[in-house]
């Protein structure tokens, strides 16, 4: 456990080097002069200078790599070209708000997603199997921003049940803050829940055809007995880890779904610093994330081994 | 005698399976497949919109009416108009050249630099592998939307960025899907027979291990075709590709957004668009992933 532990670290540290500079290198990416690009309307060369002096634009691109990388590694991300706060600053204001948007969601895909895979398992080829399939299949392709507009269209407009924008911190007021995060939770989570249920649905097959269930059906057990304690415990050690790699789904989903129901998070962070030309907020939040996900990688690997004796030896 | 006829009939179809030609078997297979069948032909009823778009659209799609401000659908407007007077139904049959197109070429991109580098990794091995998969890991390790509107937005806004874009950060899935297959398949009997024969490197690489990956490929790039054509719609819809007034689902989402309340229509049938088309590919890729898995013989 403790070799691969060792191993699995050795191994963040060339992801995580590739990781910085191919977030770096998309700065040259803009087009021609790349201060002239970050200035926008300015055109005051003091302006200018200041660009090339604060990102030291003028010196080789190793130099200017290193100097970017020295910052991060403190904690220092640079600061947004337009508001003038620090992007570490600005991170920390609005991650809480995306962590509690994918907290959410990811509940509400675990809830619908999983019992959909063992009903859909235990029922194959009945009525059942074909309906969680259909919506399996409905999670996966419906544009999450298409679907939180028609959400906000019924929910808000028609029945006026649910706030159409905005957001409220659980600890200002916890039931304003669950009526105006659950629309945008559910379109998040619908399209995990899609995954999550074909996961769960070909584990649980896998694991119902094994001889251990079948010994327990040979015992007399009652079916419902075989398939809650037998069979759904070893099918979804893994589909458990595997909510924790649908984090990439989840921050990406974000990124609309946060716009579209002008929630502060990170997502819309990341879309105002695009309008913006704030580019150091741009690297800033795709290299946390990059990171976190790297992480949470690495944290589902353990709880995958943790979770499986037969691993752990 | 019942089963001795199945068991007959069974062995004759098992026999029929062995003198097929494996392409002729597997559109066979692809072709028993209801939901497939009802993708490819949605999909190619979409590809028909979007070739004969100028004679099939009822309207011209950038044609302005103030007379005809968000007019809900009619005998004259069945998707009804747009915020400028503009008919839905004309824009969603042009729009699908935006979506189709940035499927295609995105996953085009994806496939012309993954399958190659994919197939130099895993049959080089060495430092070249270890370096392009650490590449690998590090594009994977950023989130796939989010990547894509970092790159389309330091690229700047247009349709042909965000494809190149989307392609790029596509890229990854092919180079490690290509690796994966490569490996796997360069330790059977007829690689190691064509490498005995004294055939050169690339040449056992392009004609011996790619065409026994490409049904892997094949599902892939069909289902990284829906995924684009949704991430598509997503930059149009943050006004990071296709630019007004030529019209996108994803951009027609994006204004219509405003005029949720008096016009519902404008958002309803763009979306929908994206919906049908994602879900035939998604269909359809299914569908090639069972015909072609020798297991489902």
């Amino acid at each position: 456990m403790l070799s691969f532990l060792a191993k699995r670290l050795v191994q963040l540290i060339p992801t995580l080097f590739f990781v910085s500079v191919l977030i770096f290198s998309l700065q040259q990416l803009l087009p021609g002069d790349p201060a002239l690009v970050m200035a926008g309307e300015e055109r005051d060369p003091a302006v200018i200078a200041q660009i090339r002096e604060q990102y030291r634009l003028d010196r080789p691109l190793p130099v200017q790599y290193l100097y970017w990388m020295k910052g991060v590694l403190s904690g220092d991300f640079g600061e947004s070209l337009r508001i003038k706060v620090p992007v570490r600053e600005l991170i920390g204001q609005k991650l809480p708000v995306t962590i509690q948007l994918a907290s959410m969601a990811i509940v509400i895909a675990f809830l619908i997603g999983i019992p959909a895979g063992i009903v859909s398992a235990v029922k194959k080829g009945t009525a059942w199997d074909y309906a969680a399939n259909l919506f399996a299949l409905w999670g996966i392709s419906t544009p999450n921003f298409w679907l939180g507009i028609m959400l906000i269209f019924l929910f808000s407009i028609e029945l006026g049940w649910l706030p159409a924008s905005g957001y409220v911190p659980l600890s200002v007021n916890w039931r304003a803050s669950l009526a105006a995060t659950i629309m945008p939770a559910f379109v998040l989570g619908n399209a995990i829940a899609g995954v999550l249920m074909r996961h769960t649905r070909s584990a649980m097959l896998q694991v119902l055809e094994s001889d251990y269930v079948r010994t327990a059906r040979a015992k007399g057990l009652m079916e419902r007995s075989v398939i809650l304690k037998h069979a759904m415990r070893n099918a979804l050690t893994p589909i458990i880890t595997l909510g924790a790699l649908e984090l990439g789904t989840l921050l990406s989903g974000a990124v609309l779904t946060e716009q579209i129901f002008s929630i502060p998070g990170f997502g819309k962070l990341i879309v105002d610093a695009v309008f913006n030309r704030d580019y150091a907020v741009v690297q800033g939040v795709v290299l946390v994330t990059a990171t976190a996900y790297i992480l949470l990688n690495l944290i589902a690997d353990i709880a995958y081994i943790l979770a499986n004796p037969r691993l752990r030896a | 005698m019942t089963d001795a006829v199945i068991a007959g009939a069974g062995a004759g179809r098992v026999a029929a399976d062995d003198q097929e030609s494996p392409g002729r078997r597997a559109l066979r297979r692809l072709l028993q497949r209801k939901g497939a069948v009802a993708g490819m032909i949605v999909i190619a009823g979409f590809i028909l919109l979007a070739l004969f778009a100028p004679w099939i659209a009822p309207y011209d799609p950038i044609a302005t009416s103030w007379s005809l401000v968000r007019k809900p659908p009619s005998q004259l407007h069945w998707f009804g108009t747009d915020e400028l007077g503009r008919d839905v139904l004309a824009r969603v049959i042009y729009g699908a050249r935006a979506s189709l197109l940035a499927g295609l070429i995105s996953v085009g991109i994806a496939f012309g630099v993954g399958v190659p580098l994919g197939l130099l990794s895993g049959y080089r091995g060495g430092f070249i592998d270890g370096l392009i998969s650490r590449i690998t890991d590090a594009m994977l390790a950023c989130p796939f939307l989010i990547l894509a509107i970092a790159l389309a937005a330091f690229l700047g806004p247009s349709l042909s960025n965000a494809m190149i874009a989307i392609g790029i950060t596509a890229t990854p899935i092919f180079i490690r899907l290509t690796r994966g297959q490569v490996m796997s398949v360069k330790v059977e009997d007829y690689v190691e027979a064509a490498r005995a024969m004294g055939n050169p490197r690339w040449r056992i690489a392009l004609f011996h291990i790619l065409p026994n990956i490409m049904p892997a490929l094949l599902v892939q790039a069909t289902l990284s075709i829906a995924a684009a054509i949704i991430a598509e719609a997503a930059l149009s819809f943050l006004g990071l590709g296709q630019q007004p007034p030529t019209p996108s689902w994803g951009s027609m989402l994006n204004s219509a957004q405003r005029f949720l309340s008096n016009a519902p229509w404008m958002a309803l049938w763009p979306g929908l668009a994206i919906f049908v088309v994602v879900v035939s590919f998604n269909l359809v890729g299914d569908g090639l992933r069972d015909a072609l898995d020798p297991k489902s013989r």
